[in-house]
Parts: C-alpha cells; structure tokens; sequence
C-alpha cells in the first residue's frame, strides 16, 4: 500500500504558549488503512489532527498529504478535498437549516456541478444511512445522527482520507456505535483512509494500527493487539484497555495462559470457551 | 420553555403560493407595497385589500393567523388611528368637537394602509421558508456585486444566525437551569432586578457563541469554503410559468393602480 499522509520530525507550539504541542513527531500513514490515535488530554492528539489537513503548519519539519507540501499556500484546497475532517461538537459545524443542504456544503464551495452535487449528496447521506432525515432540521436530530450527518459532509467532497477528532467524544452509548460503525464502514467498504482520533480504548479494536501519544511525542505504535497486549506500556500511559483485555489480564494472573490478542466480545469468548474446553 | 417560541413563523403548505419562486414572491411584494401606497381613494384601498384576499385564500393561511400576527402592532395602528380622527381639518362631527368627517375617513384609510401592509409582508414569510428567502435574496441582489457589495457573505451571515438560532435558545435554556440550580431567580423582583438578573446568562452566553463562531470557522475552512466566489448550489432557483404569470399580473395591477391615482387627481 502506498503512503499517503508523512509527518516528518514536526514540531509545532501553539501562538502564546511555552512548552511544544508536538515535539518532533515522524509518522507515515499507509492509504486505506485505519488508524487510531489515543492518548491523554494535551497529549498532542488533536494538534496532530490539525496538521492533516492544512488548519495547522508545522514550525519545523514537513507534512505532506498525497504527495503536497501542506505549507504550500496555494494547494490549501486541493489538500482540504484530499482529506477532511471531523470535529467534536457536531453542532458548530453544521452549516445549513435542512440536512441535505448542509451535505451539499463541501461540494458547493468546490464548484461542482448542481446535478452531480445532488448525487453526491444522495450518495453519501444513503452511506452513513441518513437519507429519509434529508429534509429535517439538524438541530431536531439525536447527536449520534446529526454526527452522521457531518461525515456525509465529508464523504460529499470525495476526500481520500477522513480525519475524525473525538468524533463520539459528545455522545451517548448508542450514537457512538451509529458513528463507529459507519466510520468501520467507510474504511472496510469504501476503501477510505481513516484516521480516529480518541480516548475510548474500546474503539480502537478494530483498527488496522494504534498509535499512542504522550506529551507531544509518539509513545508507541503497533497494532492494538500488540500494543494492549503489554500492560505495563498501558499502565505506564495511564491508559485503559478493552473490558475483554482487562478480563484477560484478571484470568492470566489467577494462572491461566491466555493469549491477549483476542480484542472483540466473540474472539475473547471463543478464547476463553477453548481453554475451558481443555 | 424557549423552545416553544416560533421562528420565523414559516407554515409548510403546498399551495401554488407556497411553490412560487421566492424571487417572485419577493418582487411581488415590493410591488404590492408600492401600489398599497398609491391607493388615494377607496375604489384604490378595495382593489389593495381584494388582491390581498386573494392571495390569503390561494395560499390557504386563515385570516386568524394573520390578526394573531397584526397583535404586536396593535398599539402603533391604534396611536395612527387616533391622531388621524383628531388632526385632520375639516366639518367637525359635532360642532365644537375635534373629530371630523374627513378625519375618520383618513384614520380608517391608514389604518387600512398599515394592515395590508403588514399582511402582505406576512404572507411572504409565512409562505416561505428562511433559507428560500436568503436564497432569493441572493439571486435577486447578485447585481450589487458590481459596486462590491458583500451579498453572498451577507446571505451567508443571514442564514448561518437563522441555523444557529435554535442552538443557542437551547444553551441559554441550559445555562438558565445551571443558574436556577444555584439559586438565582429570574422570576421575581422589577423590571431592573430582573434585567440584572439575566446578566450572568449573557456573559456565559457570548463566551460559548465566540467559542462556537471559531469551532464553526474551522469546520468550515476544513470543508474548502474560501468565499463566494466559484461557488456552486445545489437547488438552482428556477422561474416556472406560474412565476411569469404572477409577475405579469403584479406589474397590471401596479400599472392599474397608477392609472387610477392619476384619473383621481
């Protein structure tokens, strides 16, 4: 697979502040492969977000998205349609009244034509399975939805990577399953690169790497199965691990011999159905 | 108990009213503005309010909608009326008294002026949505762009408020709870007391919007927005026959209204 976002040795401190929000991070991110990056508040997770798609420019070192400079003024557009992003707050950053008009926004402001906006609205509004919502009012919509409804904006503008900041980070248990799954979606399905920017361990099982950030340095980067199988590492980034790792680790001091790399409900309860079955 | 209040006073219908290119609906209602103001007579003021009439039956909005409307400006239509009947000289209805003949006469005809003035307006907003009328708008202020007016950040910045409207009445419902909760009282007390009270509401109020106005700025840059200019829309707007006659009968009725101003005088 081919590379298709590189952070090479970027160090980045925001205007007013003393201490680097990143300090020197390498990091290569391979096209249609999903990644989780984690880490604690202030650990540079989101700073690295930002880099992704121009809203940031490194002080030293270089990002570079499918091959562009992101400092490079004049492609700022063409880097933005490569990769978009998605905040936090679903709220302040829907744009219209009526959910497919915010849809339309992205490819609006790129000038595409009305007819193939229509279809790229339809398109990505029936993906993340929002399209009978396309007449509503955003602000009548559970977070979960109007969260969909803001990666629909995304997916409207054809990016080749989707960048997701603590999407689920304001939800409720059932809207970030409807998020996740549509983002697991995007990447398995549509072949989409994603970057999943969060605090919840849990959902980093199902990505293809797991990069941990710690004080504007990457801590580690594996994939999760590596990465929660060492628990003193996770112990030592404060972090928590998945229910199923947690039991594992439970099961694995009482002198069982399980292996930790089984991180999904089924897999975990077919591991431990085999070693009882011993 | 904010959220009860209607905004922009909207009613979705699917009357030939309400289908109307809001270009139109617009045009019309300059047009119909300007005829109002040429009606001298009452043969004038009968064709006004019979054009009016029509339009509320077409576009199926009852007439109680529009009185519960008219209500805010009761008081300024009373106050009209009254210095009307008293300032205007003539035969006095009794003699000795201020009130004349020609006086009730002027006071009926303004306070007929400003009820179907404030219809006509109300049955364009009632009949179109928001976003179409910023939409037509824009389209029907495209001209100005040539002296450099800002018309599509103008329209922007209309639409955006009206999208942000129910966002925010839902935070100050939030913040006034959080300050309930802590015993603040927004109830009791005089007007001033009770306009002191609100300010603790405003302060976290403006923090948050400027907070959300950057997020919003963000998310916006992040989806290519860089201004009006090689903008697309998805919904063109699209005269249709319908539109063509409409139009064609609001310049008859101008041009008709002008005539009869001129046999007048």
């Amino acid at each position: 697979m081919s590379e298709i976002i590189r952070f090479e040795s970027v160090h980045y401190t925001y205007p007013g502040d003393e201490l680097e929000s990143l300090c020197g991070v390498s990091l290569s991110i391979e096209e249609g492969s999903f990644v989780a990056v984690v880490g604690h508040n202030g650990s540079g997770k989101s700073t690295l977000a930002k880099h992704m798609n121009a809203i940031l420019i490194p002080d030293e070192g270089k990002v570079t998205v499918c091959g562009t400079d992101t400092s490079d003024q004049d492609r700022l557009i063409d880097i933005r349609r490569n990769v978009g992003m998605v905040f936090q707050n679903p709220d302040n950053q829907i744009v219209a009244n009526v959910v497919e008009d915010d849809v339309a926004f992205a490819p609006e402001n790129l000038g595409v034509e009305p007819s193939e906006i229509r279809n790229r609205v339809d398109e990505a509004l029936t993906l993340v399975g929002m399209y009978e919502y396309r007449q509503h009012a955003p602000h009548l919509l559970s977070g979960g939805q109007k969260q969909r409804i803001a990666i629909a904006g995304i997916i409207a503008m054809k990016p080749r990577v989707i960048v997701l900041d603590e999407p689920t980070a304001m939800l409720d248990p059932i809207g970030r399953r409807e998020v996740l799954s549509t983002v697991k979606e995007l990447c398995r399905e549509h072949g989409m690169t994603v970057v999943l920017i969060t605090h919840h361990m849990d959902e980093c099982i199902d990505a293809d790497r797991m990069v941990i950030m710690a004080d504007g340095y990457i801590a580690a980067d594996g994939t999760p199965a590596q990465l929660f199988a060492d628990p003193e590492l996770m112990e030592r980034q404060g972090l928590d691990v998945p229910e199923t790792v947690k039991l594992m680790y439970a099961l694995n001091k009482e002198g069982w011999d399980l292996p930790l790399d089984a991180l999904g409900v089924e897999e975990c309860a077919e591991v431990i159905r085999k070693a009882v079955g011993k | 108990m904010l959220k009860d209040i209607t905004l922009g006073q909207y009613f979705p219908g699917d009357t030939i009213v309400h289908r109307l290119d809001p270009r139109t609906k617009l045009i019309c209602v300059i047009l119909f503005i300007v005829a109002l103001f040429l009606a001298v007579n009452w043969t004038g003021y009968a064709i006004v309010l019979a054009a009016t009439v029509i339009f509320m039956i077409l576009s199926k909005i009852s007439p109680k909608r529009i009185f519960s409307g008219l209500k805010p400006m009761l008081f300024i239509i009373v106050l009209t009326g009254a210095l009307n009947i008293f300032y205007t000289k003539g035969t006095p209805v009794v003699e000795g008294w201020m009130i004349t003949w020609e006086g009730i006469e002027r006071a009926v005809q303004m306070i007929l002026r400003i009820t179907l003035l404030i219809s006509g307006t109300f049955l364009l907003t009632y009949t179109t949505s928001p976003i179409a009328i910023t939409d037509g708008l824009e389209m029907l202020l495209k001209p100005l762009k040539l002296i450099r007016f800002p018309v599509h950040e103008m329209t922007l910045m209309m639409s955006m408020a009206l999208r942000f409207i129910p966002t925010l009445i839902e935070e100050t419902d939030k913040i006034m709870s959080a300050q309930r909760a802590r015993g603040a009282d927004f109830e009791t007390g005089g007007l001033i007391k009770r306009a002191k009270a609100l300010l603790p509401i405003l302060v976290p109020l403006f923090v948050s919007s400027f907070r959300r106005a950057d997020e919003l700025a963000v998310a916006m840059e992040s989806r290519c927005y860089h201004g009006g200019e090689g903008r697309t829309r998805m919904k063109q707007l699209k005269f249709a026959g319908r539109d063509y006659v409409t139009l064609t009968l609001f310049v008859l009725f101008l041009a008709g209204m002008i005539l009869l101003k001129r046999t007048a005088a």
